[in-house]
Order: structure tokens, then C-alpha cells, then sequence
């Protein structure tokens, strides 16, 4: 930090008055993001690590506990317990089948046919409303008696689950709320195919390759960026599910706490049973996970990732 | 894909043949594709205009005859549903009107003026990306209840009036792109800094500004953790809290509970109709921030 102040000082007094101005104005222009960052971000920040060391109900004075919120959530909160697995095992099927999904719909958008635009608003369409709206929706949709769902799985002659009411079925349903979104990421997906220059198909042409084996060997490679960035954001949107877990399974998770995501946990915590110094340990445990899993998934990524511009060094 | 595919498994249709044979093939997985996607909205929007007896009838009706179009207005006679309405739109102008002085004032600071740890402070406007804002919820829920302004709109107006780290960064990089002679010849002319600010670079920045005011219209109209944890009096319930609400409230109401999704999809809708080519050009810059 010293060496940063003596650096800051010193180019300050080598200024002259006009860059002195122009240093001032900028200061006064940025200052808007400077109050936002210390009261709105770092601030609290700082105050969510102290009270995560206390117990506190916001009535009354902090009680400082010492390591007592950390130590019970890791050893006697089954409820944290099962707020990670639920949240992993979503995580663990929902993102390829994001992948998955994500890349088919961005193939198909991405052919050159007239009013395609309209195609691409229908895929985008439920990322763009109130996650509420469409959350509603598809718990009107999986209602075990009048619901679409089984409704049709009744006249294909199959007997549906009780989708949200059956603790087994709770996750897969949500899962199955997410995959109607994925058309936000279909959207990135297909800016990814776009940049994929047209010469190497022309290339593999001429090479006799067929359409799979263009897809296998540049396609995919060429977007392994993309599906990167994708994993490393839907593992993170994971842990900050909120809207469709409290409107589908319930403000308290669910039949069994089947459907108690991460952060619905959190509100729980915080919100409802108003513990502020336990909330803010859980949201302290999820944020360090979040950023050692972030560098964690960057430290590997040349290991798989393909980077154009990495090839060219190398040359 | 099709411009690339080899004929070599295919009937010899001839060049015109085969675009036909492509497009037909493509149009048919697109059709298949987006009506699985279309089938939940129609399910909706069926619901919304059926009577109490035709939403649980067995095997259901698949066009509500009759159609039921007062729905529409039920949904506000048994909730404060109009109210919602203006409460979430008033939302949604104030963050605009915020974002657009925050954002554009930062962007241009860190665009186009140069002062000592102009870089470093960038930098950390950017690791805070990285960062999740739930780690912040707690203290800043403590912040605005010992302001007394729990179960006011304060909570959630004020922060926009700071600016959003992804929307300034988006706004600087395309303020880095105006050419940096218009200022000079600007400031030849005598022009201050603000002028350049004001008269040249807002005015060339405002595709980039259009993005700042679909963005946040979305983010606040959509928004549900913020309210829920801010607001407690039903008559403030912005769209989306209102429709939680009236889920638990009426368990069993299922066709108004559907107009009333209907309705909270419109105004997003609307916008995205008319901002589709800007605003997915956004996103995909949005997707590979990193």
C-alpha cells in the first residue's frame, strides 16, 4: 500500500496545473462510483465478515461469539448440509445439460433462413420476463392433477409423479424450470459461432470433412471459450438461485428441504428468523467457495480451453 | 452450419435443390424446437381466460370456449394489481434516471480524463464482478433499517444513483471508441470539460446509453429478492413481489393467478420487441465479461 501512495504522490507532484485539473475533474466525475463502492460494497463487506463472528438479531448489540457461527455450521447445521447438496447436485446435472441445450439451440438459430429473428425471440423470451411470472407458470404447469405436464404423460398412458410435492422430484422439476431459460445462453452460444471464422470449414471441405466431423473438430473446440465462461458463471448462478426455489418449492425449500438451494437458505437465515451474524457467515462461506472455485476453473482452463490468440504465440 | 455441409450423403438435387432441401430441414427443427418452448406460455395464456370450472376441468379445455377475457380485469379488482404496476414502473424510472447520471459520469472519468490510479481503480471496479453481491445483502439490509428506511422505496432507488460496475464498463468501452479529436477541437473552441461531456460525448455514446436503460428496466422489473427483503406493506408490492403474494393468498385461483403473469411479462416483452438487435449484442458482450 505505501508503495502505492508514494507512487500516487509522486506523479502527483510531477503534474503540471492543467494535468492537476484534468486529475481533479476526473476524480470529481468518478465520485459517484467511489461513494457507491465504499457504502454500498466494501463497507458492508467488511461488516458482513464481523458479524459473521457474532450473534445478532438486529434488536439489541452484536454479541461477539468468537469462531461458535462457523463451527456450528460445519458441524451440527443439517440444514447447511443440505442447502450445498442440493445446490451441487443441481449445479452437478443442470449445467451440461445447459451446455448441451445451449449449444444445439445456438446450431439451429445460427443457419442463415428468413425470420429467424422471430425464432430467436421465442428461445429468448423466458429469460427476459419476471423469473416470478414463469416460475408460476410451471408450477401451474407440473400441478400433479390439472397440470399440463401429466395431463399429457396421463394420455401417453404414464402415471406423472406429484413433481413439486414428491421430495424425489423437486430437483428435477427445477432443473427442468432452468432448462426453459436456456435460451440465454443459447444467445451467447451463438455470438461464440459467429466469431468462428468461415475459412475453416472451407478448409475442411476441401478435405473431405462431413458435417459431424466439422462439428466434432472445430466447432466445439473453437468454443470451448464460450462453454468456459458459461460453466464458470452457471456455477456461480447456481449458488445465487433464489426466485425459482422460493416460488416452486416454498419459502422454507420444500417437501424435506428437497428444493433448499444456497441462497434461499441464506435468506432464511438472515431474513426470516432475523440472524443477521448467521447469515452473514453462511453468505462469508459461499463467497470465499465462489472465488476459490473462480480461480480454481481459470488456473485449469489451458489445460481444455482453446484460445486463438494462445496458438499464435506459440508459432 | 448449412453454408459449410459437404452433398456427399445426399440426393443429387442439383445447387437450388439442395438450399431447399436445407431449409425445409432447418425450418422443421426450428418449428419442433420452438413449439416444445411455446407450450408453457400457451398453458398460460389458455388459463388466463378460463372460468374457475374450465381450469380444472379433466381432460382440459385446450381453447377456453368461452374465453374468459374479463380475467384480465378480475386481476384487478382482487388485488391491488394496478398499483403494482405503477410502483414497479416508478422503480424502473427512478434506477434509469440514476444509472443514466452515475453511469455515463463514471464511464466518461474513466474513459476519457487521465489522473494518477486511473488503472488501479478500474481494476477494482472489475474484481468486483467477481464478487457476489449476496456476501453484501445482510450488512446493507442492517445500513438501511437503522436509516428507518425499511419499507421504503429508498433501498431500492439509491444504489443506482452510484452506478452499476457492469453497466459503467460497458459505457467506457464504447466512450473509448469516439475519436479523441473531437474533444481536442472541442477544447480549441474554448469548450470546458463539462461541454465535451454534455454536448459531444453523450450525445455519440447514446446507443451504448440505450443499453443502460434496457438493462436496467428489465433488472428492476424483474427483480424479486430486493423487494422481498425490503418491502413488508402489501400497497407498496412492486409486479413480481405482488404475484408471490397473491400465490400464497389464493392458492386454488389458477386462471387469475395466470392473467396475472400474463401481465407482469408484457412490459419486458414490449421493450425487447423494440430493442431485440441492440439489446442481444449487449448480452453476448454481457456472457464473455469474465
Amino acid at each position: 500500500m505505501s508503495v502505492l501512495t508514494r507512487r500516487l504522490t509522486r506523479s502527483w507532484t510531477d503534474l503540471s496545473a492543467a494535468e492537476r485539473r484534468e486529475a481533479l475533474a476526473g476524480y470529481l466525475f468518478i465520485s459517484p462510483w467511489i461513494i457507491g463502492f465504499i457504502v454500498f460494497f466494501a463497507g458492508p463487506i467488511i461488516a458482513s465478515f464481523l458479524l459473521s463472528f457474532t450473534r445478532w438479531n438486529i434488536v439489541g448489540t452484536p454479541e461477539w461469539v468468537g469462531l461458535a457461527n462457523y463451527e456450528r455450521i460445519f458441524t451440527q447445521d443439517p440444514f447447511f448440509r443440505k442447502s450445498v447438496s442440493v445446490t451441487l447436485r443441481y449445479a452437478a446435472i443442470y449445467l451440461p445439460l445447459e451446455v448441451l441445450f445451449g449449444i444445439v439451440i445456438a446450431v439451429v438459430l445460427n443457419q442463415k433462413l428468413r425470420g429467424i429473428g422471430i425464432f430467436r425471440t421465442i428461445f429468448y423470451m423466458p429469460f427476459i420476463v419476471p423469473k416470478v411470472a414463469t416460475s408460476l407458470v410451471w408450477v401451474w404447469v407440473l400441478n400433479p392433477r390439472y397440470g399440463l405436464l401429466n395431463t399429457l404423460l396421463r394420455s401417453l398412458g404414464v402415471d406423472g409423479p406429484s413433481w413439486l410435492s414428491d421430495p424425489d422430484w423437486v430437483l428435477p422439476s427445477i432443473i427442468m424450470m432452468s432448462l426453459w431459460g436456456v435460451g440465454g445462453s443459447a444467445v451467447i452460444y451463438l455470438a461464440g459461432l459467429q466469431n468462428i471464422p468461415d475459412q475453416l470449414y472451407e478448409a475442411a471441405s476441401v478435405d473431405g470433412a462431413n458435417r459431424f466431423q466439422k462439428f466434432v473438430r472445430i466447432t466445439l473446440p473453437m468454443l470451448t471459450p464460450t462453454i468456459f465462461f458459461q460453466l464458470v458463471l452457471g456455477m456461480i448462478g447456481a449458488f445465487q438461485t433464489f426466485t425459482p426455489a422460493f416460488i416452486a418449492a416454498g419459502r422454507t425449500g420444500g417437501p424435506l428441504q428437497s428444493g433448499l438451494f444456497y441462497m434461499l437458505y441464506i435468506y432464511n437465515r438472515s431474513f426470516e428468523s432475523m440472524r443477521m451474524g448467521y447469515g452473514s457467515a453462511l453468505a462469508w462461506i459461499m463467497t470465499v467457495f465462489i472465488m476459490v472455485l473462480t480461480v480454481l476453473v481459470f488456473r485449469s482452463s489451458s489445460y481444455w480451453v482453446y484460445y486463438e490468440a494462445e496458438r499464435k504465440r506459440t508459432r | 452450419m448449412s453454408a459449410h455441409s459437404t452433398t456427399r450423403w445426399r440426393p443429387n438435387l442439383g445447387l437450388r435443390g439442395l438450399k431447399v432441401f436445407n431449409n425445409v430441414s432447418g425450418y422443421s427443427v426450428l418449428l419442433v424446437l420452438s413449439a416444445v418452448f411455446m407450450i408453457p406460455l400457451y398453458w398460460m395464456f389458455s388459463t388466463a381466460v378460463k372460468s374457475p370450472q374450465q381450469t380444472f376441468a379433466i381432460p382440459p379445455e385446450w381453447i377456453p370456449a368461452p374465453a374468459q377475457w374479463d380475467n384480465f380485469g378480475q386481476v384487478f379488482d382482487e388485488v391491488p394489481f394496478g398499483r403494482f404496476y405503477l410502483t414497479t414502473l416508478f422503480l424502473a424510472g427512478a434506477n434509469i434516471v440514476g444509472h443514466l447520471v452515475s453511469v455515463t459520469l463514471v464511464a466518461y472519468g474513466c474513459a476519457r480524463l487521465r489522473f494518477p490510479g486511473r488503472n488501479i481503480l478500474f481494476l477494482i471496479m472489475l474484481s468486483t464482478l467477481m464478487i457476489p453481491y449476496q456476501v453484501t445483502l445482510v450488512p446493507r439490509f442492517i445500513m438501511f433499517a437503522k436509516l428507518g428506511l425499511i419499507n421504503s422505496y429508498w433501498p431500492l432507488i439509491l444504489p443506482a444513483f452510484t452506478g452499476t460496475p457492469f453497466l459503467i464498463f460497458l459505457v467506457r468501452q464504447y466512450m473509448m471508441s469516439i475519436p479523441f479529436d473531437l474533444d481536442e477541437a472541442a477544447y480549441i473552441d474554448g469548450a470546458t470539460r463539462f461541454d465535451v461531456f454534455w454536448r459531444i460525448i453523450i450525445p455519440l455514446a447514446r446507443p451504448a446509453l440505450m443499453l443502460v436503460v434496457v438493462f436496467t428496466f428489465i433488472d428492476v422489473w424483474n427483480d424479486f429478492l430486493q423487494p422481498l427483503i425490503y418491502l413488508n406493506d402489501p400497497n407498496m408490492f412492486t409486479v413480481s413481489l405482488g404475484l408471490s403474494f397473491f400465490q400464497g393468498a389464493r392458492e386454488t385461483n389458477w386462471n387469475l393467478l395466470m392473467a396475472g403473469s400474463v401481465l407482469a411479462m408484457l412490459p419486458p416483452l414490449f421493450l425487447f420487441f423494440f430493442a431485440q438487435k441492440q439489446l442481444i449484442g449487449g448480452i453476448s458482450v454481457e456472457g464473455l465479461k469474465g
